[in-house]
């Protein structure tokens, strides 16, 4: 459990950061708070030539509200979990309250204060809450490269396990939130607090007058990334358990998700109706708004 | 005495801990340190063809590379003396054949860690992949690939057998057959294995400092395997960060370094990393029993009949041997209750996985989950309360000393009277109302009671009784007393976390008369301590306490013979007390113990001839052993919608004799029960059809944590044992023997409105789903 031989590079902008990355080649890998790529290379499992250590550039941690006419959220891609988690800005509480409301669900202490948010973005492990919720609320991820900046929606984003539209010489800089969610809410089941989840469940819904006009469901832990499923059963329906829970057996029904040590497939459908019926009882209740 | 036994003394120990000062095997730094790394099997089954260490030998930094051939083929063999038995020495390095992933084939000594991994990579095998056998039922089917020349089942023993059975079972008015298992579980010490081995040209004497329990064992299971005389070997245990039986066997990875080191004339150092610490280690726990047992109609047990095999992995370990589980678990399956008739049959079955070691409890928590369960199906077939079934069987306070079929001798315990106070308490802090209220609420809930005794501190009267040509059981002590009076114990038990510095100290200071503070323990260090057994089963403060113990008797009999020459008195008249000798009923005739002491080293010759040079004294003790026991109570939460199962309350009323210290006591109780509880909720080790271990990381194989534990609320009950010098028992085992059953009878409870009931642990949310949903019973 000690890594193969890599070569280290710290880069002190993003600049530096993208030109290492082009210099280096597909083999080198950005290093960020490590959490996910380094145990995989102590088992060897990823065996990077080099790492271009981006922990040290300075103004990638923040989380920030768009100008006075956007109601959006943006994210630096260093802010760790922990940020998110703590933050008691009336911008992000309000209409992003799911964000650190969710970031209670992420490890544990230690792994939330050195996690980033873009890491966890470009780990895109399927199950993990920013990805999730990054699908939910159609964020964009900003990528910074050697032609300048793009952005990517969250949905074109994640490509299968652990693989993302991102080049090798892309690094992810901002993770913009462009809409607000006022009822939105993640849950999930784990088999120990802050594992990563067997199944979780990414919601939110459009209440008025009692009645749901709209929802999103995504899940993860059921396929190779965020799966999104249909939530036309929420539409026009009163918001009452009952509607949850048929929308939670509707969800169950419309994956496939794997067998695994954790659980196998019709474990994973009864988890999926619960968390989803769990997550849109919580999201349909008023949000917790904080006056500036 | 003046009462330091019984006191909630803070530990010793945790100063150093506490601040980052302990020292263990990873704080060591030599000069020229070499490192190790091993080339391990990733076949279950294979022959080795060819090893090639051409590219490694020339990598970077590598020092050499060692294969079974190049050391001479040594190996470890552990012995039973049964016709019974099959041996299976153990290569130190594997050169014909591994027989389950992660086996050692090769070892790197690089000039760094990293380096030893990055060569050990480049070593190319030519394995020949063979037909693996991964569970006991391959093991044993008609056909099935052998591991080793003989077969698959390395020990096969009848115990018992009452050739009334029959009779019985014709007659009872019910019988219970069923089926119990017990997944495999890693010991998972904080600290894996470690060693650094060193050669000393002035002692003549390999040095080696190891991560063990039993450093005598090490010595001789080194000695024995590299063909050296014991003197030539020093083992010492620095701190030790948790063994649980792990480390209460000799590793081969341990040997190897020492052979290294002594080809090398250097220091060599191997630390395990937890990849290795979860594959490559020792596991322990998996068992199966199918079971038969006949109850009379107001709820006594009859006659008991048990078919246990256990899985043992690839080899014997050294020295308990594969049969330390099915020899457990066949002697003392019928634990606290009375049963008239017994058979039972233990079997070691051989498979391609790693050898199972003793694992804290050793088959206890299995059989008295078995014991429990029967009890509980008993209930339920005759209609009786389950509590009213297990007093119908329990050995009664007035039936001490109870010699049962099993013709074990029990000593005096509390078996009924913790039962009882248990269920008082659960009554007082109604246990069964907030269970009631979260039924109605929608969830399940339920609890769980588990009756039983431990044997503990087996000396070898008990275990010569299993014919290991290496017999365990007594240890020795020396206590001294130095010219300031203060004390130094040396004992071969080996303390690793359970906090010996202190209780030690505390059993010898109410002998001394002097503060536990004065009192030091050497432990762990073959050239200072007599040849001793370590620290495991519940033995060290029974057996080593007890030996230290008689020892300071025999010093405080040389201080009393002395004050009384000073203070012309008889040495009855002495007592040591508050670090001074007084005669009884005089206050001003005393004089202080370091006096004492002063005079002894520094002024002999104005002693009597028979009062000189004393001051210390060696003691050893060699107990039969002694049963502790207890009673625990679980309450379970199921959630209907994930089928989390959750420890919501947990009781543990304990009867482990004299407490020598209650905080010392109550944290061991509170680790095993946390282990114990996560034995049925959470730990397994597991493999694919092929023998692939697929539980390899702690993502996988999923040790609780405080988020996953409840409160434990601990009561203590005190019969003392005649059998101990101190009135103690030994209890180092007990939560972990009685938490699986409590729970899992807790999560049966929970699901008494559905047909579902486990036999099994751990039970899994994933297993508890499928089985609700094969019920056809509601979520």
């Amino acid at each position: 459990m000690k890594p193969a031989p890599f070569a280290y590079h710290r880069a002190h902008s993003v600049a530096e950061a993208v030109a290492l990355l082009a210099e280096l080649g597909e083999e080198a890998k950005i290093l960020a708070g490590g959490l996910s790529l380094v145990p995989m290379m102590n088992f060897r499992l990823a065996r990077p030539t080099a790492l271009v250590d981006v922990s040290r550039i300075d103004g990638l941690s923040y989380l920030r509200a768009d100008a006075a006419d956007a109601a959006g959220l943006r994210i630096g891609a260093l802010t760790t979990h922990r940020t998110v988690e703590t933050s008691r800005d009336p911008a992000v509480l309000n209409g992003f309250g799911v964000l650190p409301r969710s970031a209670r669900w992420i490890g544990h202490y230690p792994i939330r204060s050195r996690g980033t948010f873009g890491g966890s973005i470009a780990h895109a492990d399927p199950a993990s809450e920013w990805c999730l919720l990054a699908v939910l609320l159609a964020a964009r991820i900003m990528l910074t490269g050697p032609d300048g900046q793009r952005t990517v929606p969250a949905a074109d984003f994640f490509e299968g396990y652990y693989s993302t539209a991102a080049a090798p010489d892309e690094m992810i800089t901002e993770i913009w939130f462009p809409e607000p969610a006022e009822r939105a809410a993640l849950t999930e089941f784990a088999p120990r607090q802050g594992d990563f989840a067997v199944v979780a469940a990414a919601v939110s819904v459009d209440v008025a007058d009692g009645v749901c006009r709209s929802g999103r469901v995504v899940l993860g832990g059921v396929g190779p990334l965020p799966v999104e499923v249909n939530a036309d059963p929420l539409s026009g329906q009163p918001a009452t358990a009952a509607t949850w829970q048929a929308m939670g057996e509707h969800a169950a029904g419309q994956i496939d998700p794997p067998d695994d040590a954790h659980g196998d497939a019709g474990f994973r459908r009864r988890l999926t109706a619960t968390l989803v019926s769990r997550a849109l009882a919580e999201a349909s209740q008023p949000g917790d708004e904080v006056q500036a | 005495m003046t009462g330091w036994i019984g006191a909630a003394l803070p530990r010793k120990e945790d100063r150093r801990m506490l601040l980052g000062r302990g020292r263990f095997v990873g704080d060591l730094t030599r000069p020229g340190l070499l490192h190790a790394a091993f080339v391990r099997s990733p076949h279950a089954h294979a022959l080795v063809n060819k090893i090639d260490g051409t590219a490694a030998s020339q990598a970077p930094g590598v020092e050499r590379l060692f294969t079974a051939e190049s050391l001479g083929c040594p190996y470890l063999l552990a012995m039973l003396e049964r016709d019974e038995f099959v041996p299976t020495a153990m290569p130190i390095l594997a050169g014909e054949k591994v027989r389950f992933v992660g086996e050692p084939v090769a070892v790197v000594i690089a000039d760094d860690a990293y380096r030893a991994e990055d060569a050990a990579e480049l070593v190319e095998v030519d394995w020949d992949p063979q037909p693996a056998v991964a569970s006991m039922e391959t093991a044993t089917a008609a056909g099935a690939p052998r591991l080793h020349d003989h077969g698959n089942c390395l020990v096969d023993l009848l115990m018992f057998d009452d050739d009334r059975l029959p009779e019985i079972f014709a007659g009872a008015a019910v019988t219970v057959s069923a089926t119990f298992s017990s997944a495999r579980v890693a010991a998972l010490p904080l600290e894996g294995r470690a060693c650094l081995a060193e050669w000393d040209d002035r002692d003549d004497q390999l040095v080696m400092h190891v991560s063990t329990q039993v450093p005598h064992q090490v010595r001789s299971g080194v000695a024995q395997a590299l063909g050296l005389p014991e003197r030539s070997i020093r083992v010492i245990a620095p701190d030790v960060g948790g063994g649980f039986g792990l480390k209460c066997v000799v590793g081969r990875e341990e040997v190897a370094v020492a052979a290294a080191a002594l080809r090398l004339r250097r220091p060599v150092r191997w630390t395990e990393d937890r990849q290795e610490n979860l594959t490559a280690a020792f596991h322990g726990h998996e068992q199966r029993y199918r079971v038969k047992a006949a109850f009379s109609q107001d709820g006594r047990i009859l006659g008991l009949d048990a078919e246990i095999d256990c899985d043992t992995g690839a080899y014997s370990v050294f020295p308990f041997t594969c049969a330390v589980e099915p020899l457990m678990a066949a002697t003392e399956l019928p634990g606290v209750y009375k049963v008239p008739a017994y058979r039972a049959r233990g079997r070691a079955i051989a498979t391609n996985k790693a050898p199972a070691a003793p694992y804290r409890g050793v088959s206890r928590p299995q059989i008295v989950l078995v014991m429990e369960r029967l009890m509980e199906k008993a209930a339920a077939a005759l209609e009786i309360g389950p509590l009213q079934v297990r007093r119908a069987n329990l050995i009664g306070k007035h039936e001490f000393p109870y010699t049962g079929v099993n013709k074990i001798t029990y000593d005096e315990g509390s078996y009924r009277e913790s039962l009882d106070l248990a269920e008082q308490i659960v009554t007082e802090k109604a246990w069964a109302a907030d269970r009631d209220r979260l039924r109605s609420a929608g969830l399940r809930a339920g609890i769980g009671y588990a009756c039983f005794s431990e044997r503990t501190a087996y000396g070898t009267p008990t275990m010569s009784q299993r014919r290991m040509r290496m017999t365990p059981g007594y240890d020795t002590a020396l206590v001294r007393m130095d010219p300031t009076g203060e004390v130094i114990v040396t004992t071969g038990t080996c303390g690793h976390g359970q906090g010996h510095e202190t209780t030690f100290a505390q059993i010898v200071a109410d002998r001394l008369g002097v503060h536990p503070g004065q009192v030091r323990l050497r432990q762990g260090d073959t050239d200072l301590a007599s040849y001793g057994w370590g620290t495991w089963g519940s033995r060290s403060v029974v057996i080593g306490g007890g030996a230290a113990g008689r020892a300071a008797d025999v010093v405080a009999g040389q201080l009393r013979k002395i004050a009384a020459s000073q203070l012309e008195a008889s040495p009855a008249d002495i007592e040591l007390a508050e670090g001074v000798a007084r005669v009884r009923g005089d206050d001003h005739a005393s004089i202080p113990i370091p006096e004492l002491a002063r005079l002894v080293h520094f002024q002999a010759h104005r002693l009597a001839e028979d009062l000189r040079y004393g001051l210390e004294a060696r003691a050893t003790f060699d107990p039969p052993g002694t049963f502790s026991n207890a009673c625990h109570v679980a309450m379970v939460v199921v959630d209907p919608g994930t089928c989390a199962i959750r420890l919501r309350r947990y009781l543990v009323v304990e009867d482990c004799g004299v407490v020598i210290n209650p905080m010392v006591v109550d944290g061991q109780v509170r680790g095993g029960v946390t282990q114990g509880a996560a034995a049925a909720l959470l730990e397994r080790v597991r493999f694919d059809p092929e023998g692939q271990p697929v539980s390899a990381t702690l993502m996988d194989y999923l040790a609780p944590t405080a988020a996953e534990m409840c409160a434990v609320d601990i009561v203590h009950l005190q019969t003392p044992s005649q059998f101990s010098e101190t009135g103690a028992k030994g209890m180092g085992e007990g939560g972990t023997i009685g938490a699986p059953a409590a729970v899992l009878g807790a999560i049966n409870d929970a699901l008494s409105d559905t047909d579902v009931r486990f036999d099994h642990i751990p039970v899994l949310p994933q297993d508890l789903s499928a089985a609700l949903n094969q019920a056809g019973a509601v979520p």
